[in-house]
């Protein structure tokens, strides 16, 4: 029998007076990639922090042990000097700094006292190498780069300390499926190179690609280990762990046919990057009828948001030409108030950074788009306010003690019901869904398609932003598909699979 | 019993941010009464000190609302200067009456204040180095409106009563209560009243909409706090002269700025830009409109500042203003404002300057070395932003 290389042993931690750990348990062969699963909120990442050292020993109970040897981390520095390096999630570079100074920010190489530049860039191509990115000059400021190339100088930085055991938190959840394919292909090269991998994920399709075991966890228990070298595993099955129940329709069944009224349209629409010049999004052609659902699918930078913003008053002031209709009348709005005005509400895909007001209470943040409807001349009227936050809590089961609590403190899948229903709330004709069930676990997720069933019943128009292929082939009545700016196809959703779209949209 | 100390511990614990300021002025001034005999708590004491609160006070309330929405503002200690200065030079020089000059010098300040907000919302410049620039010009105006002799006496006995003056009290009740000001005695009684009334009203809708409220022990605890506080200074400005102008000029500015801030759309537009303002420009918030108006409410608060100042030292002098705008921030921040944008409260914000007006006049009282003030005033500062900061990672 191997001694596994990383051990851990019945992990206790908790928050306060909150548990979130349980008596957990993980064990990670030697150069294999072993995948952690589950819900959010199952205690991935809080697990990861502390095999990391940033929950320090003594914040925890259970034990640690590398190769068989017991040790206790005290700071991130006691991990890496163990030969453990963890990618977060949120990538962590100094966006003005070039990228060899971040490769080695920590870390420099000097001569006597001074850095010696000269050798970390070389070092720099070396390392850029290995990870199949020599095509990013190290003298590049990193805010120049792309998020998945940004991400590759974080492994070539990790790399640097010649790891054992690299973590990796979710990383593709902000990359494009050709741009994930590319990493999950570089994963698999570093493995063979003898880098244990312990890769974090929600999108159980790279699991299956990737994995040569397999750990579930849920609500802060190890629920599942598979070694795939003995026993295979499906989705299915793995699912069924991860929600503690059979999900045997990850989409619920249409409910309402759309009808043949045509609500919103644009014709040549441009949207254009004042800075460079660049068009963010080309000549688009795109309708939406009354009750209808339409899957807008583009991968990383094909401008899905560029232009569901430059259609909500354009906030970010691109310069915008084209026409816009509201059953059948042309309309221009300077500012997204004006759209909220004429019945139109984008959902922006950045629930924290651009949503939700996360320090601000669930009444307060539901209500904020539409504060006119609760106040009397310009004075609120809490009751009113109370009262409006309660129902949407109610009709979209909003999981929460009351309406006073604050939205920072909500899992993820529910602080997104609260971004729904601030846009209910303003009482939207059109409604533009940007990436609505990002980040959050299967169950939410479910719950989020019924309610977009559910409005598109209702009548409202409905224009789906996403790139995640099932989503958009699963929920669609009929599907445009972009690519670098422009509308490369448009397909009504039995006409559409998965190869189809794919190929409209890496056209 | 065993429940009350265990109510009172959880609420101490739980609302230790809203409270510790609250602690720590009366720990202040327990201090200061012991060390100066008792000379801190008398009644033309007390009533000094609301009175040098007053044009800091008015200042810290605006800048809660600049710093709420991310910014600051460095140049209303001079522009409060400036602005007092203009107000002496037209009821001095021009024969203004004491309001034509003060409406005068509100409006400047507005004027001001939009010029700030301009600058920070359509050219994009960090208010910090917008203001600076204010900060300069307007320490350069005052030179040059108190024209370079320094002092300008102000004759108008209408302004000046603003700073010095007290409201009348109810005529025909010589004999009754001899040596107390009655109307103040009475407006007290009535404020405490009224604060319990409410207090009362809005735990019913609490318990009403099946909020959890506070244990009724600690809510009682609370309501005899409050009173007690009040009615004691009600007791003391009455045994003085009563309420001053000053205090009811504030008290009226604070109540507004309290009553935009809680209870209107503008309040809950300002704290969404603070909190987040992709997020307020997403949801359909001017996030421009917003930027100016709080600059143009704090450049008029700036001119209520230069006037209240002005009218207190009966004259305008070159040094008026200086180091206010920094007071003023001062007094936010004890008062919780976070620098990270979206928290603060203005009334938190007046009792911080409080805190920093107390300290100041304790340490006059005592005759404690200037140097040694500063250096005080500086710890106090530091304390009390390291126990914002240290209490808000715990609730995180």
């Amino acid at each position: 029998m191997d001694t596994p290389l990383i051990e851990l042993r019945n992990i206790n931690k908790s928050f306060g007076e909150v548990q979130v750990l349980f008596d957990v348990n993980l064990s990670v062969k030697k150069g294999e990639i072993h995948c952690l699963v589950g819900e959010n909120g199952a205690g991935k990442s809080t697990l990861m922090k502390i095999l990391s050292g940033v929950y320090p020993y003594g914040q925890y109970s259970g034990e640690i042990l590398i190769e068989g040897h017991p040790v206790q981390f005290h700071n991130i520095s006691d991990s890496e000097k163990a030969g453990i390096s963890i990618i977060y999630q949120e990538l962590s570079m100094v966006p003005e700094m070039t990228v060899y100074e971040n490769i080695f920010l920590g870390n420099e190489i000097k001569k006597g006292t001074v850095v010696d530049t000269e050798a970390e860039i070389q070092r720099s191509i070396e390392l850029l190498k290995a990870v199949r990115a020599d095509y990013i000059r190290p003298s590049s400021k990193v805010k120049e780069l792309s998020v998945s190339m940004q991400q590759l100088v974080e492994i070539a930085k990790a790399l640097s300390k010649n790891p054992k055991a690299l973590i990796l938190d979710e990383p593709t959840s902000a990359l494009s499926e050709v741009e994930s394919e590319n990493l999950l292909n570089l994963l698999t090269e570093l493995k063979k190179q003898g880098v244990t991998i312990i890769l974090i994920s929600h999108r159980l399709k790279e699991v299956m690609q990737v994995a040569d075991a397999i750990t579930v966890l849920r609500d802060g228990h190890t629920v599942a280990y598979f070694d795939r070298a003995k026993e295979d595993v499906d989705e299915a099955t793995i699912i069924k762990h991860m929600v503690g129940r059979e999900i045997t329709n990850l989409y619920p069944p249409k409910i309402a046919e759309p009808t043949d009224e045509i609500v919103f349209e644009v014709k040549n629409w441009n949207a254009i990057d004042p800075k460079t010049g660049r068009y963010l999004v080309k000549d688009a052609n795109l309708y939406v009828k009354k009750g209808e659902i339409v899957g807008l699918f583009g991968l990383i930078g094909a401008g899905r948001t560029e232009l569901g913003l430059s259609i909500f008053g354009n906030p970010y002031k691109y310069t915008v030409q084209g026409e816009m209709y509201l059953h059948g009348k042309p309309v221009h709005f300077r500012s997204p108030t004006e759209a909220i005005r004429n019945g139109v509400f984008y959902l922006t895909e950045d629930r924290k950074e651009r949503g939700l007001i996360l320090i601000d209470s669930i009444r307060k943040n539901i209500s904020l788009a539409n504060l006119v409807a609760v106040s009397h001349g310009s004075i609120l009227d809490d009751a009113r306010e109370i009262d409006v936050a309660e129902n949407f809590v109610q009709n979209l089961s909003i999981k929460t003690r009351n309406v006073e609590e604050k939205v920072l403190t909500l899992s993820g899948g529910t602080q997104q019901k609260v971004l729904v229903a601030k846009g209910l709330f303003t009482e939207p004709e059109v409604l533009i869904l940007d990436e609505p069930t990002r980040g959050i676990d299967v169950g939410a997720k479910y719950e989020i398609y019924t309610l977009i069933r559910q409005l598109a019943k209702e009548g409202k128009a409905i224009l789906l932003i996403s790139s995640e292929l099932p989503e958009i082939l699963g929920m669609s009545d009929r599907i445009y598909v972009m690519g670098r700016g422009r509308i490369t196809g448009e397909l009504p959703a039995d006409k559409a699979d998965q190869e189809t779209v794919m190929t409209y949209a890496i056209d | 019993m065993n429940s009350f100390g265990q109510h009172l511990k959880k609420f101490l614990v739980e609302n230790i941010r809203d409270y510790a300021m609250f602690l720590a002025l009366l720990a202040i001034m327990v201090v200061f009464t012991v060390l100066s005999g008792g000379n801190f708590l008398s009644p033309v004491n007390i009533s000094n000190l609301i009175d040098q609160t007053g044009y800091l006070g008015v200042l810290s309330i605006g800048e809660t609302l600049v710093i709420v929405i991310r910014h600051v503002d460095l140049s209303v200690g001079f522009l409060s200067g400036f602005l007092g200065a203009v107000a002496a030079n037209l009821m001095q020089f021009s024969h203004f009456g004491a309001l034509p000059a003060i409406l005068v010098v509100l409006a400047l300040g507005g004027l001001a204040g939009l010029l700030n907000g301009s600058m920070v919302a359509y050219l994009n410049i960090p208010s910090f180095i917008a203001t600076l620039a204010g900060w300069m010009a307007y320490r350069g105006a005052l030179l040059l409106a108190t024209r370079g002799m320094g002092t300008i006496i102000i004759s108008n006995k209408t302004f000046n009563a603003i700073g010095n003056g007290y409201i009348p009290d109810i005529p025909g009740l010589k004999n009754f209560l001899p040596g107390y000001h009655k109307l103040t005695l009475l407006l007290g009684i009535i404020a405490v009243i009224a604060i319990i009334y409410s207090s009362i009203a809005n735990r019913r809708r609490q318990i009403k909409r099946g909020f959890e409220p506070l244990p009724m022990d600690m809510f009682i605890l609370e309501m005899v706090f409050i009173s007690a506080g009040l009615l004691y200074l009600t007791y003391e400005l009455a045994a003085y002269r009563g309420i001053s102008w000053t205090l009811l000029i504030v008290l009226l500015v604070t109540f507004l700025f309290y009553f935009i801030t809680e209870r209107t759309v503008l309040g809950r537009h300002i704290y969404a830009v603070g909190g987040n303002p992709e997020a307020a420009e997403l949801s359909g918030i001017n996030v421009r409109n917003v930027i100016l108006i709080v600059f143009t409410a704090m450049g008029m608060l700036a001119g209520l500042s230069g006037v209240l100042f002005a009218s207190r030292l009966q004259s305008a002098t070159t040094t008026a203003g200086t180091m206010f705008e920094l007071y003023a921030i001062a007094g936010a921040y004890i008062g919780g404002v976070s620098a990270a944008g979206g928290v603060g409260k203005v009334i938190n914000s007046l009792i911080g300057a409080f805190v920093m007006q107390t300290l100041t006049n304790g340490m006059l009282l005592l005759g404690v070395d200037v140097s040694l003030q500063y250096i005080i005033l500086g710890v106090v500062l530091a304390v009390a932003v390291i126990f914002d900061v240290a209490t808000r990672a715990r609730v995180r």
